[in-house]
């Protein structure tokens, strides 16, 4: 048995795995069977104002029978009382006081409203904070959420002034709606961040109704745009997550979120740089019993890989994230068709036909039986073909003697002429 | 087949016994299935197919709610998909082929199948349109599968034609020789009306020979299409056979397919002869008319049984009782000339005969008799031999020769096609098989009469 407990910027949690601030939430109800169920803590949604919220809020966007692939929200932060929430964190705090319960935040980007809110919340013993920087619809149109979140300076100054309050950690929560996001996370670091968390949800519009021309979902007949989330986001999650680990200026504990699943998603966020998780649309989708596979998951993983904790894992692929001027332009692999295990459906030939280099072959054995051949003189091992293949194992990818390594830098170096003047061609 | 929702027969109403067995796909089921399809590339399911419907691309359809796209692929290459969907063999051809066999589980093809052109049945959809008229003239004689599927690619090249059909109904097998509770009338009729729509002329209860002579047709077509199909059970010769209580299996399962249906098979002992197809429809056929002991006589074993597997395992959930090595002898009757019992004699195998399958024979002394009500004789079909002459076309023993590429038998004029020129080594007596011959018939006489490309276009 690991230990997988996390000590996440001086926040204690029994597991890495913590709720995000979100509907699952919204209440001391659903925070206690949360913990009834094993989540390690959870980021109570967002307290602030103005309390109100419309209806309908969700869409999924489902794929090829897949449910729920992505999910888009236009809810609100919380539209319970003040009063009402803080009396129910102190009431689900006492009820279970090793697992961490966070406040998510949101207020004007004025510093009385921030000092006033963290010393209400504080004193009925959160564990923690999370500003809110990141939800892009409706308190973005108020200056809050992502609007700040979009802008370094605000975020580094409400950071500063939420910390100036504080007694307990504060994590600063971005919004992926932003070109490149190490500059909203360094503003946080300036502003004194004890930890980031990533991502928010991402500006979407899940559909649009083929019979009434409606969105969806729609409001009265009229729509706006959403925060994307879900497995869909996972990709884009990620790499946020890593373009700030690999980062030297960005010095503090990432939350991972976007997408996270099942025990793998944490187990990726948290190679990839991520010292917590939180978790949301999964919960949302199939309700809290799934943290019971999350943990256990996580738990056989790190026992297979004999690692005694799960803080072993955190950013170990890290070093292995890098620019693409720093891949191997010399390495080459190819795909190799397993014949005894495809079953001839012939989708990497058709891909690879039509869409790719034309190396994959259709032949007949003189015994009649069809199979399918890499030309691997052509192949430039670009993964479409094992990528369609619906067959684990038919198709390897094998990695071929290749010469001398050297990337674009090196080879840039070696010409030592700037990048501009020189032709792309061998 | 344990999608089967009620297997309860009903003794009351009879008539429910025979609604459709199999319950089609709901959306969801459809929806689930379809997205299971890989869409394989050069798909062995469509070279499985005789019709060579496009498989992957009308349950890809399916998936993205494009039904009546998905019906037209289906009934593009198949005129009779409808009903092929329901008794086609699957698992010996598409399903069969499924590359997932290897994987996981073959698609439920025949059943989105169904599921598509139901849709195109209850939206009532004209899937098709007539072709401009090049000034010709078909005469097609049968409107079974074979003779329907010409029609049907004929109309759509721009032919005028006509179809005689010595039934009230055309849809031939599919419309009267396929238990209902397999294939509903309804279903081949709207495959007929499709044909209809297109501007075909059906005139039903009309039979060459007694209502039109053949030269009347010979003289006023630029060609002839003979699909008549196959005729009654031929006589097993044996005492007795023409005592009330014997019947023939095609005319037996054609009294089921529409109601009322009769009653006085109710507790009754059934002996059925045979162990094809036709002799598993007319054992299920007497279950479902309430009879209480129905046992087949093969005189050979399982292995040389001709009936389809799941037809096999389908009669065997119905507790009908087989005989193997069974070969009746004698029908005995009472006083009345009423069937009361029939007499057999044990058989065995011996050496393989010419078809490779081995040869029965009978064991000295074995004879034993059994009680029955009624015998059912489903020992093949015979063949429309005088018709066939009259067109003074070159035979052998019924099956029509033609030229297995145009479909041409020995009168140039005359084409021919489905169960008439099934047998000798030409095809495989499948609806669906007929259904692809008919087709390739139409485009055969285009070729001949217009001469240009021989492609349709939709």
């Amino acid at each position: 048995m690991a230990d997988l407990s996390i000590n996440f910027a001086g926040i204690k949690s029994p597991n890495p795995f913590w709720l995000a601030s979100a509907p699952p939430t919204n209440s001391g109800y659903q925070v206690q069977r949360a913990f009834e169920a094993g989540w390690g803590g959870a980021v109570w949604k967002t307290l602030g104002e103005p309390i109100l919220n419309i209806s309908s809020r969700f869409a999924g966007t489902h794929f090829n029978g897949q449910r729920v692939a992505g999910f888009n929200n236009t809810e609100l932060i919380t539209d319970r009382p003040l009063e009402v929430n803080l009396k129910e964190i102190y009431e689900t705090k006492k009820r279970f006081p090793n697992n961490p319960i966070i406040a998510s935040l949101m207020v004007e980007p004025e510093q009385e409203k921030w000092h006033e809110i963290v010393k209400r919340v504080e004193a009925v013993g959160v564990d923690g904070f999370e500003l809110n920087f990141g939800c892009p619809h409706g308190m973005a149109e108020r200056g809050m959420g992502a609007a700040s979140g979009q802008v370094p300076e605000l975020v580094e100054k409400q950071t500063m002034w939420a910390k100036e309050a504080a007694e307990s950690p504060v994590i600063v929560k971005l919004t992926p709606n932003i070109t490149d996001i190490t500059a909203t996370a360094y503003a946080a670091v300036q502003g004194g961040a004890d930890a980031i968390s990533m991502i928010n949800t991402i500006n979407s519009l899940a559909g649009v109704d083929l019979d009434t021309w409606n969105t969806i979902p729609h409001v009265a007949g009229k729509g706006a745009h959403g925060g994307y989330c879900g497995p869909a986001v996972k990709p884009i999650a990620l790499n946020m997550v890593a373009e700030c680990a690999r980062n030297s200026t960005i010095n503090v504990p990432i939350s991972g979120i976007g997408g996270i699943s099942d025990w793998r998603d944490a187990v990726e966020f948290m190679l990839m740089g991520a010292g917590g998780l939180q978790v949301c649309t999964a919960a949302m989708h199939h309700g809290f019993s799934i943290v019971e596979d999350m943990v256990e998951g996580l738990n056989n993983y790190l026992d297979d890989k004999g690692l005694a904790s799960v803080g072993d894992l955190v950013g170990k692929s890290v070093p292995k994230y890098s620019d693409w001027g720093d891949l191997d332009l010399n390495y080459k692999s190819v795909a190799r068709i397993n014949t005894d295990t495809c079953i001839n459906c012939n989708k990497c030939h058709i891909a690879c036909e039509d869409t790719a280099h034309q190396c994959i072959d259709m032949l007949k054995a003189k015994d009649g039986t069809k199979y399918l051949q890499v030309n691997e003189d052509d192949c430039v091992g670009c993964n479409l073909c094992s990528i369609v293949c619906p067959v684990d194992g038919a198709i390897d990818m094998i990695e071929i003697p290749s010469d001398e390594p050297m990337t674009w830098k090196e080879r840039e170096a070696a010409i030592k002429e700037p990048s501009c003047g020189i032709s792309l061609v061998k | 087949m344990n999608r089967f929702r009620d297997k309860t027969t009903s003794l009351k109403d009879l008539s429910l016994n025979f609604n459709e067995i199999e319950p089609d796909l709901s959306p969801k089921e459809a929806m689930d299935e379809s997205n299971r399809c890989l869409y394989c590339y050069d798909a062995p399911c469509i070279t499985a197919c005789p019709t060579d419907i496009n498989i992957p691309s009308f349950i890809k359809k399916i998936a993205s709610g494009n039904m009546k796209g998905s019906a037209k692929v289906i009934m593009e290459a198949n005129p009779v998909g409808a009903s092929c969907s329901r008794v086609c063999p699957t698992e010996d051809l598409c399903e069969g082929a499924c590359v997932l066999n290897d994987a996981s589980l073959p698609i439920m093809i025949g059943n989105l199948q169904r599921h598509a052109t139901n849709w195109a049945i209850k939206n009532n959809e004209q899937l098709f349109e007539a072709g401009e008229d090049n000034g010709k003239t078909v005469a097609i004689v049968g409107g079974g599968p074979a003779g329907l599927s010409a029609a049907r690619e004929l109309a759509r090249l721009g032919f005028k034609v006509t179809i005689f059909e010595a039934k009230e109904h055309a849809g031939g097998l599919d419309t009267y020789g396929i238990v209902s509770f397999r294939l509903p009338q309804e279903v081949s009729l709207w495959e007929v009306e499709q044909v209809e729509k297109l501007g075909v002329e059906i005139r039903t209860n009309t039979m060459i020979g007694r209502d039109i002579s053949v030269n009347e047709i010979e003289n006023a077509y630029d060609a002839i299409v003979l699909a008549v199909g196959l005729s009654k059970v031929p006589m097993l010769g044996i005492e007795d056979e023409d005592a009330n209580g014997v019947y023939d299996a095609i005319n037996f399962v054609e009294t089921t397919k529409t109601p009322p249906m009769r009653e006085d098979f109710i507790g009754k002992k059934v002996a059925i002869i045979g162990a094809g197809n036709t002799a598993i429809d007319a054992a299920t056929c007497s279950v479902r008319l309430g009879a209480s002991d129905v046992k087949m006589l093969y005189r050979r074993t399982q292995a040389e049984m001709t009936a389809y597997e799941f037809e096999y395992e389908f009669a065997k959930q119905e507790s009908v009782a087989f005989s193997w090595l069974t070969q009746p002898t004698k029908i005995l009757t009472d006083s009345e000339g009423k069937v009361t019992a029939l007499e057999c004699i044990r058989m065995e195998l011996g050496e393989a005969d010419v078809s490779g399958r081995r040869r029965p024979s009978p064991i000295k002394d074995s004879e034993f008799t059994i009680e029955v009500d009624a015998v059912i004789k489903a020992i093949g079909q015979s063949r429309f031999v005088d018709l066939i002459e009259e067109f003074d076309l070159s035979h052998d023993r019924g099956v029509v020769n033609i030229d297995s590429d145009t479909h041409q038998t020995s009168n140039p004029k005359v084409f021919s096609a489905g169960d008439v020129v099934f047998g000798n080594g030409q095809g495989e007596a499948m609806v669906v098989e007929a259904a692809e011959q008919g087709k390739l018939t139409a485009y055969s006489i285009y070729k001949e009469l217009i001469g240009e490309s021989e492609t349709v276009n939709a």
